[in-house]
């Protein structure tokens, strides 16, 4: 299990080194996508239309976050990650479309997430669900909101992080999948249980 | 103070208390996990926990960003005057708590895909009612998250097959939620009544406090039976592995028909958030759960 601190863009390179189990740190700019900008996103690639920013190397961010607005501005106040799963059925578009590095969320992801990772070069950082403050701290400003008309948890934020995590990184670029094997143990533990309960399989 | 007023207020506190401060034995719990967890993964999942609910009470600030669905619980003391203005005061309440505390917009039209913005609309905030006898009005709120809502589920169950049945329907679904509800998770699990009885119960029974187990002692056996059970998987904190997935099992049941077996499993997340506080005939509030108010 090592450490790393990243700061986008990310390169491909430093996504390789990286194991699953390993703790990342990421400094720079993410955005914020769940179900609705993943969508709109991709409709927007089909259309050849851009999107609001090149998100080459940068991280998204599966998170609906609980916002403010001082004045103009924009202030995060909780922001933790969301169930990533729902997002399975876009991540592989998602992330050969537009080359993110890291995809940040909890709960994980499925196999297709996983194999898009490994041929792209992209990991899955899990953030501790339901730790928004210690995200909320990390995120120093709110560059912009885009797509506001989703409602704000479906928005995309575009967010500036300092030290942003700990990422414990659950799918790396190599296949593995963190997730997929704690599955596989549960699995493998179920005859115990019903052992113990005396229940048949 | 009108009721209607008093009720408003007491609400909004409720739901500032709630979203910020986790009750004491929800805390406890966190705590003892985080002593005896031995995965290492596992263990640092629980320390950003205990960090995050430490920033939030410094920061004031909602504990997760899923400030959930707004559900009340109301025990309405049959001579209290005025309980037809109590739900316009709960909905009053929830709006400014979104504005001021704040809280994410979370109540979405079905149909048209439109979140109404303040977290009301249809049936929203969704109010429980007990009518009690007595003169005051018992109040409890419970922001409930959408990831630990996802994987609740009814079944029916055989009654041939009686509570092993009950142990394999439980097993079987914390096992399949996985790392998707949050774990370390809370389990509301109701048998008997009907599918709409016992999901009502189980999620209900969130509400108990871990220190407190279900006053039959064989169903607080049961409880404790389950609770070692679902710890055997390894899901461990947040999915990714070690010996704490649940931390509490309460149980409730109903008397069921012959024929049927309904059961029910309600998933709370690790942030499991409830407040309540009691108005008294003379306007008087005592805060239950939270007793240094806000």
């Amino acid at each position: 299990m090592a450490v790393y601190h990243l700061k986008t863009p990310i390169s491909e390179e430093e996504i390789r080194k990286l194991k699953v189990n390993d703790v990342i740190y990421i400094t720079g700019t993410m955005i914020t996508a769940r179900d609705q900008a993943h969508r709109r996103a991709l409709e927007y690639f089909k259309q050849g239309k851009p999107l609001p920013l090149n998100l080459e190397g940068l991280a998204v961010f599966h998170c609906g976050p609980v916002v403010k607005k001082e004045g103009e501005k924009w202030i995060a106040v909780a922001a933790g990650p969301t169930t990533s799963t729902r997002m399975d059925i876009f991540e592989d578009e998602f992330i050969k479309a537009f080359k993110v590095r890291v995809v940040i969320g909890k709960g994980g992801m499925g196999k297709k997430t996983t194999d898009a990772m490994a041929k792209y070069g992209a990991v899955y950082g899990a953030f501790t669900g339901g730790a928004a403050i210690l995200a909320a701290k990390a995120i120093k400003n709110i560059r912009s909101v885009e797509w506001l008309d989703l409602g704000t948890p479906e928005a995309m934020w575009i967010f500036e992080v300092e030290d942003f995590g700990p990422l414990v990184v659950a799918i790396d670029s190599h296949g593995n999948n963190l997730f997929l094997d704690v599955q596989k143990k549960v699995e493998e533990n179920r005859q115990k249980i019903y052992q113990k309960l005396g229940l048949s399989l | 103070m009108e009721i209607e007023k008093i009720v408003e207020n007491v609400a909004f506190n409720l739901l500032k208390q709630a979203v910020i401060y986790l009750p004491e034995d929800v805390k406890q719990a966190l705590k003892k996990a985080y002593e005896e967890e031995t995965s290492e993964t596992g263990k640092t999942q629980l320390k950003a926990i205990l960090d995050n609910i430490e920033l939030a009470e410094k920061y004031q600030a909602p504990i997760c960003q899923d400030t959930g669905t707004i559900i009340f619980y109301i025990k309405a003391g049959s001579e209290v005057k005025g309980l037809e203005k109590i739900e316009n005061a709960l909905i009053n309440a929830t709006k400014r708590a979104t504005k001021e505390v704040p809280l994410r917009p979370n109540a979405v039209n079905p149909f048209t895909q439109k979140n109404s913005g303040d977290n009301t609309g249809r049936f929203i905030p969704f109010l429980n009612w007990e009518i009690v006898p007595g003169n005051s009005l018992e109040l409890t709120v419970m922001p409930k998250g959408g990831g630990s809502e996802n994987v609740c589920v009814t079944g029916m169950l055989v009654p041939g097959e009686g509570i092993n049945g009950l142990k394999k329907f439980v097993v079987e679904t914390v096992i399949k939620a996985g790392a998707k509800p949050c774990p370390p998770n809370i389990l509301g699990i109701a048998m008997g009544g009907g599918t709409d009885i016992a999901i009502k119960l189980a999620k209900k029974a969130l509400l108990r406090p871990l220190t407190e187990p279900n006053p039959d002692p064989e169903i607080a056996k049961l409880e404790k039976e389950i609770l070692e059970a679902v710890n055997m998987t390894g899901i461990g904190p947040m999915g990714l592995g070690g010996k704490t997935t649940v931390l509490g099992v309460n149980i409730e049941y109903a008397y069921r028909h012959p024929a049927s077996f309904p059961a029910a499993v309600a998933f709370n997340c690790w942030a499991a958030r409830r407040a309540s506080a009691r108005i008294n005939a003379d306007g008087t509030v005592e805060y239950l759960t939270h007793k240094k108010g806000v």
